[in-house]
């Protein structure tokens, strides 16, 4: 998309296809994905590209001046990281004045977005607050129409499209109608009326137009988006809808002239152009120059972010696995591939402390991407990372009955008038005892998500394809055996376990459990477009099972013994607990062993609550993990908690390499881990298949929290105490506010805004040649939106990808990582981020 | 030990909680937290105690408490005065377990919130409020308890006051209150007159006594069973008032639980119980509550059911429930009437507590048991009937609309008429006239009766309509305060006209709008002098984000001018009213309406000065749309 251009003429078209580009591309909340909040300005470098959307829409892209300063007069940020720093950005010669003027000069900065310069001047000219009068019934018709189910009596006709039905709604609705305006009745009903006739009335002049859309269409930049979405892809929604943004536009600009027609009368009014003096508003997309401040932003946030990644950066290259010798063969207990979620950092650790076994990290879709259809289930969940289309599905065949459980207190009667009646005389004592239960003593009730319940422990799964003709949508029903092979070979390649198989392989997915919390699918799993990852746990290790699997990929180099058996888990973050799928299966021998690892686990897991709860500031994180880990659970179930997890707030980069290469660092549960072994892919055809998955997903996660954090108006949700559940498809504030994107505030609040620190294991040379295949990843690199970094294992040196596509060594400036003799206690001690700590991983204790 | 002093305790010890949590650091949150449920768990404890002791020593029957005499003279006395039935201990009760239920869950709800304390004090002033009006023992008390949850609930409701909608809903909402108080003002004045005394409710009881005087003065009676009503139906969100309660819904959930879902709405229901044996006797008062509970209840269940939002539909569910329980009361049925106010308070709560599980909920409903729709409408009215409906129903059936554009904006056109009286002539106009009227005041043994009794009128107007431009006021807010100073002064003015007022009762009622007239007026002054370019009231100007103490001191002074029960301006304007004769109901309707207005056009002064989008931020601000 250019961002130069200037259109003398307006386009419909065009205008949309902007419109489309610039709205927050944000689902209705039952599939929270992920991304880059600027996706918009990804064509520009990273800096270049937050001024640009700085200038334009208002935006706040960078922490305030005085919070960096403060991290800087703490002693974070140190000062040859800021001399770095700006040699990098700016490389000025006086980098002394420079630095004096970061420290201490009062930048002045001129706010002037590009957005909303010509709206305003209703309010400014005409003494009439246009946006007053239209916003309020805008959203609510919008809502009412797109409403999943919170309306008991529905909006008349969702079968037609938005605008035809309110057409129809207005024809027949005579003097109780949306418009008393008569033109703008008579356009309303006239099918050949467009845009550009609304705006020739309200506007005026064409040179206008484009930029008076945007203003309109992001006044309410929540609205907008949300229509675009469902415009874009009308199966978002489970009641599907016809709805376009030119529709919404269409009448919200009738909506503008009835209002305007109402307090002027009839065709006595001018067109906004005509108050416009000249030069006054600045063309949209015309060039909106540099400031210094933005200079000053770049530096201070490339200083911050390294002010950490530069431990990172020494830590990598202090560690030193023993080259050339193969891994020692050690036997393990079992092997535990889990999600590359940084949540699973920590466990992962613990689980090497307390058992015999060896960990290693995948993308937590575990290479097989299908839809699961769950019993009774009239929808298809997609469980595999957002990007990708699957080709399957996986149908669950039986399930225990009454899985969820139904709650009164959500039933439409209690809201009628008999029976709420009589609904508030009985079940209202009810609530109140339910009321201070969960208070004083919070448990499960019905209205718990619970990723356990995502697919049942007892339920059957049909994952073996048994038909051969595709359904009617092209999908078929499980995979064939080649099929699973394909898949079971990449997973296995892709983290390096191909020989040296330990007894058991526990597959391990991953997912959350909260209640009271609307963005809830935001805790799941993002290789699983915010699903539980259970189905594909459980469903890889069966295909790893099967013996005709095994002989294929025996055949094609990968010996799997038959005394290994993979069992697929779960394992709920919120909660810390684990549940494994087919047990039976195991055989008497390997079920023994399994009866001593679940202890370990259990272990594992309250050594994890420990260290999780230090982020939690109303628990006291100094008491025995067992104690802990009880509460830390009931979070889970607490309504009056709004973090009952911490999700992805802690992320701040991605590891993809080998385990030994990082034994020794205490990552702080931030960085995402990926297993991946150089030396059994020399060319990197794996490893470019991992950043395929890796970059969007965990790129996404990262930057939709650098932004919503840093702009809670405009990029995240807010608080969330006062949200309001609008039409089951977003959340306002209040009952006439625009719908509110990105991230609620508590989710943020331990978040450090640093862009993806994204490193790989292999030869710098090997990586820029398979860059060459994707381009889009490589400019990306190339543009900063995420630190590529590779780790060559031969040099033990690292090397920074710039922005003229070439590898820089990077030299440390840390000589040496802090250690700590008691990790525990260190633990205790705070609830901030950890700088990066040596640590010697204890054996089985 | 007398029983009286565990009374008062129920209202000074959330009052002394509340003064201890205004001096906790702001950083304290667990120290914040502590005072609250300790405050409210306290009072549960001598609540219990105090019901078992009242049950088998005097086997509940009703108290009347004479607490304190606040103003004596001959002919009149501000009595501050409890009273103790069956219904108050249930209300007691509910209000005091849901606070505490409510306080324990903000504890972690709110952790980390911007304005953690703020939240707790104001919590905790409601409380105390809300305990304060449950026990008054007559309508001078119920009063000052009325007008203390109007503000706390207008605090509530612009809790994130950095933002454009909860501030404008805030003052919304706090305009429909003010019709409320106007009710009780009047049904005050009346009752008055009614009784020749100021009646308690306890006195009420007293069927003989009642029935005599109703008998009596009918039409009178008739009257203040009105205002009654319309002070319960705007607290209690009936029609045609319904619609702020859905605006209400702007602060963090458990306090829009507590407020708008329980405690603060039932109210209405039970001032209506509480005046039972006054209008119980009258038909026509009856029927007319009834009609109101019918009326809301219809239009109350048709919005719910097509509002796409769960807050709005949850409210005004409970706000058709509360029709229901006016219809059960007029149909003398107060106790069935209690016990499904109860049982609607905690179904409320609760469902507004869990509102934000509805999407997982509903969802998961959607996603096993979807059934694709048939359009099976009944059109046995016809298509027309049914869209015309469904966009009524949406639109709340524009009760919000007819508000402003019935009640308020008159007020408005008629106060931007007087645009002539200027920051400059105001004082040229004003003060002459004024000067004159005192003057003539010495000499009114020498005019002539007819003249006499029509001054009062003519000044009560001129007060009534400087405040009208006050409430016009957009340029100058320092304008605007000292046309409501000049308001209460030519109020004084008209009222000294009648017999029998002394300088005592003026200097009552003038020494606390000059104080806080004066205080005002210094913050005005400097917030101008520090922030010129930002000082009018065309927009929400956001100060109080660098001038938060200012925000403080400056409320406190609008609320003395208000006449919140802070100044002896509260006692002073029951005086006031106490001397306006029964004859004169054009006087009272002026004094009345520049009540209702004065105090919306302060409130506005401080929302659109200290609350609402910061007006020098313009990086990082709020989108108006939110």
């Amino acid at each position: 998309m250019q961002h130069q251009d200037i259109t003398p003429e307006f386009s419909e078209d065009v205008t949309l296809k902007k419109l489309h580009h610039f709205l927050p591309n944000q689902n209705p909340l039952k599939d929270f994905i992920y991304q880059n909040s600027l996706q918009a300005f990804q064509d520009l470098p990273f800096h270049k590209g937050l001024e640009r959307a700085s200038s334009l829409f208002g935006y706040k892209t960078y922490m305030h001046l005085e919070e960096y300063r403060e991290l800087y007069d703490k002693g974070y940020i140190k000062p040859e990281i800021l001399r770095r720093a700006i040699k990098q950005v700016i490389n000025p010669p006086d980098l002394d004045r420079w630095e004096m003027n970061l420290l201490h000069q009062k930048y002045i900065a001129v706010f002037q977005p590009r957005l909303g310069q010509l709206h305003q001047l209703w309010a400014q000219r005409y003494h009439h607050n246009v946006a007053k009068q239209v916003h309020g019934f805008l959203f609510r018709l919008l809502s009412s129409f797109i409403d999943q189910g919170v309306a008991l009596r529905k909006f008349p006709l969702t079968d037609h499209n938005f605008l035809d039905a309110i057409r129809e709604l207005e024809r027949h609705a005579g003097w109780f109608g949306i418009f008393k305006s008569k033109r703008a009745k008579a356009f309303l009903q006239d099918k050949n009326c467009q845009i550009v006739d609304l705006l020739n009335i309200l506007v005026g002049k064409e040179t206008y137009f484009e930029q008076y859309l945007f203003d309109v269409a992001f006044a309410h930049p929540g609205w907008s988006g949300m229509v675009a979405v469902l415009e874009r892809n009308p199966n978002q929604l489970f009641d599907k809808r016809q709805i376009s943004l030119r529709d919404m536009l269409m009448l919200e600009l009738l909506m503008e002239i009835n209002a305007l027609d109402k307090k002027f009368g009839e065709g006595k009014w001018q067109p906004l152009s005509s108050v416009i003096r000249n030069g006054e508003v600045k063309p949209f997309f015309s060039p909106t120059g540099h400031q210094h401040l933005f200079d000053a932003y770049a530096v201070w946030q490339e200083a911050y972010e390294w002010a950490y990644y530069d431990q990172v950066m020494c830590g990598l290259v202090l560690e030193s696995p023993q080259e050339n010798k193969p891994s020692p063969s050690r036997d393990y207990d079992f092997q535990g591939i889990f999600c590359i979620d940084e949540r699973e950092c920590s466990l992962r650790r613990y689980v090497e402390e307390y058992c015999n076994a060896q960990t290693f990290g995948a993308a937590g879709f575990f290479n097989v991407a299908f839809y699961f259809q769950p019993k009774d289930g009239k929808f298809l969940a997609k469980s595999c990372p957002p990007p990708v289309t699957p080709q399957h599905i996986v149908s669950e065949t039986y399930a225990p009955e009454h899985r969820h459980k139904r709650d009164a207190h959500f039933s439409k009667e209690s809201k009628n008038l008999i029976s709420g009646w009589a609904i508030s005389q009985v079940i209202g004592w009810i609530s109140a005892f339910r009321l201070a239960k969960n208070i004083f003593k919070p448990s499960e009730t019905p209205a718990l998500m619970s990723s356990f319940k995502h697919m049942d422990k007892q339920s059957h799964i049909q994952y073996e394809n048994i038909e051969q003709e595709p359904r009617q949508d092209g999908l078929r029903l499980g995979f064939t055996v080649p099929e699973m092979a394909d898949r079971i070979e990449t997973l296995l390649r892709c983290i390096g376990l191909t020989r040296n198989f330990a007894p058991i392989v526990y597959v391990i997915g991953h997912g959350a459990s909260n209640v009271n919390n609307p963005h809830y699918t935001a805790y799941g799993c993002g290789a699983c477009s915010g699903q539980t990852g259970s189905v594909n746990a459980r469903v890889a290790a069966a295909m790893a099972n099967k013996p005709e699997v095994r002989s294929i990929l025996a055949q094609r180099g990968i010996l799997i013994p038959d005394s290994t058996q993979f069992v697929g888990a779960l394992h709920d973050t919120t909660r810390d607990e684990i549940d494994f799928y087919d047990e039976k299966e195991l055989n008497e021998k390997h079920l023994t062993a399994h009866q001593t690892h679940k202890k370990d686990f259990k272990k594992a897991l309250a050594r994890n609550a420990k260290e999780r709860s230090r982020r939690f500031l109303l628990v006291d994180s100094t008491r025995p993990a067992k104690a802990i880990h009880e509460e830390v659970k009931l979070r889970s179930v607490s309504l009056f908690e709004p973090r009952s997890e911490w999700d992805h707030a802690s992320n701040a980069m991605c590891i993809v390499g080998r385990r030994e290469s990082i034994k020794h660092l205490f990552l702080d549960r931030r960085s995402f881990l990926h297993s991946y072994d150089y030396s059994q892919d020399p060319k990197g055809t794996y490893l470019l298949a991992i950043l395929r998955a890796v970059v969007p997903v965990c790129g996404g996660i990262n930057l939709q929290y650098y932004f919503s954090a840093n702009d809670q108006y405009r990029f995240g949700a807010g608080t969330k105490l006062p949200h309001n559940i609008i039409g089951l498809v977003g959340v306002a504030n209040g009952i006439d506010g625009d719908l509110r994107t990105g991230l609620p505030q508590q989710a943020l609040d331990i978040h450090d805004p640093v862009r993806l620190l994204l490193v790989v294991e292999h030869l710098p040379e090997v990586v820029s040649e398979f860059l060459l295949q994707d381009m889009p990843i490589r400019d990306l690199f190339a543009r900063e939106w995420i630190h590529f970094i590779v780790l060559d294992p031969r040099s033990r040196r690292v090397y920074r990808y710039g922005a003229d596509y070439e590898w820089h060594e990077y030299l440390p400036l840390a000589q040496e990582l802090p250690q700590t003799d008691d990790f525990e206690k260190l633990l205790e001690t705070s609830a901030d981020n950890f700088p990066v700590y040596w640590i010697n991983p204890k054996k089985n204790p | 030990m007398d029983i009286n002093y565990l009374i008062i305790s129920f209202v000074l010890l959330p009052f002394l909680a509340f003064l201890l949590t205004l001096f906790v650091p702001e950083k304290e949150e667990s120290w914040i937290a502590r005072f609250a449920s300790a405050g409210v768990a306290l009072n549960f404890v001598s609540l219990v105690a105090f019901i078992t002791f009242w049950g088998l020593s005097l086997n509940f029957l009703p108290l009347n408490i004479k607490e304190i005499t606040l103003y004596e003279s001959e002919h009149y006395a501000f009595v501050i005065d409890f009273y103790m039935d069956f219904a108050s201990i249930v209300y007691l009760l509910i209000g005091t377990f849901l606070t505490f239920l409510i306080v324990r869950y903000s504890n972690y709800y709110m952790h980390l919130e911007v304005g953690y304390k703020r939240f707790f004090a104001v919590i905790q002033f409601f409380y105390f409020s809300y305990n304060f009006t449950t026990l008054a023992g007559n309508f001078e008390t119920l009063f000052a308890g009325w007008e203390m949850l109007g503000i706390s609930s207008f605090l509530l409701v612009a809790f994130y006051r950095e933002r454009y909608l909860p501030v404008r809903n805030a003052v919304k909402v706090f305009s429909i209150y003010r019709i409320g108080d106007v009710g009780i003002i009047l049904a005050m004045w009346a009752s008055h007159h009614f009784w020749h005394e100021n009646i308690t409710f306890f006195k009420l009881t007293d069927t003989a006594f009642v029935t005599e005087h109703i008998s009596q003065h009918s039409g009178e009676a008739l009257f203040i069973a009105v205002c009654i009503l319309v002070a319960a139906a705007a607290k209690s969100a009936q029609f045609p008032f319904s619609s702020w309660v859905a605006r209400a819904m702007e602060g963090p959930t458990p306090s829009s639980a507590i407020f708008y879902g329980s405690l603060s709405i039932h109210f209405g229901v039970y001032l209506l119980i509480r005046t039972m044996p006054f209008w119980e006797q009258q038909m026509a008062a009856r029927v007319l509550i009834g009609l109101v509970g019918f009326i809301t209840a219809i239009v109350g269940y048709q919005t719910a059911r097509v509002q796409p939002t769960i807050k709005t539909q949850i409210a005004y569910a409970s706000v058709a429930q509360i029709g229901i329980m006016f219809i059960e009361i007029a149909l003398g049925y107060e106790k069935f009437a209690l016990m499904h106010l109860v049982g609607n308070a905690f179904l409320r709560t609760y469902q507004l507590l869990v509102s934000p599980s509805v999407v997982s909920y509903l969802i998961r409903e959607q996603f096993y048991h979807f059934k694709e729709r048939e359009d099976h409408q009944n059109f046995f009215l016809g298509k027309r009937f049914h869209y015309a409906l469904y966009l009524l129903a949406l639109r709340e059936f524009h009760l919000d609309f007819l508000m402003t554009t019935y009640i308020f904006r008159p007020f408005k056109h008629i106060g931007s008429k007087l645009n002539f009286i200027t920051y400059k002539n105001v004082f040229a106009y004003f003060v002459p006239t004024y000067v004159l009227g005192w003057v003539l005041w010495f000499y009114k043994d020498d005019l002539a009766s007819k003249v006499w009794d029509f001054i009062p009128i003519v000044f009560g107007l001129i007060a009534l309509l400087l405040i009208m431009r006050a409430f016009a006021e957009r340029h100058y807010p320092v304008h605007a305060w000292i046309l409501i100073i000049l308001g209460h002064l030519w109020i004084a003015l008209a009222v000294i006209y009648n017999e029998k007022f002394s300088f005592k009762e003026l200097t009552w009622y003038l020494s606390g709008v000059l104080l806080s007239g004066f205080g005002g007026w210094l913050c005005l002054v400097y917030l101008r002098r520090r922030e010129s370019p930002n000082f009018n009231m065309y927009r929400y100007q956001g100060h109080s984000k660098e001038y938060p103490y200012l925000a403080w001191v400056f409320l406190a002074c609008n609320l003395g001018l208000m006449g919140f029960p802070i100044t002896t301006t509260f006692i002073g304007e029951d005086l006031i009213f106490g001397h306006v004769h029964q004859n004169q109901l054009i006087l009272a309707f002026w004094l009345a309406s520049s009540f209702v207005i004065g105090g919306i056009a302060l409130i506005r002064i401080y929302a659109r000065l200290f609350l609402g989008i910061h007006s020098k931020t313009n990086q990082e601000a709020p989108l108006q749309s939110f």
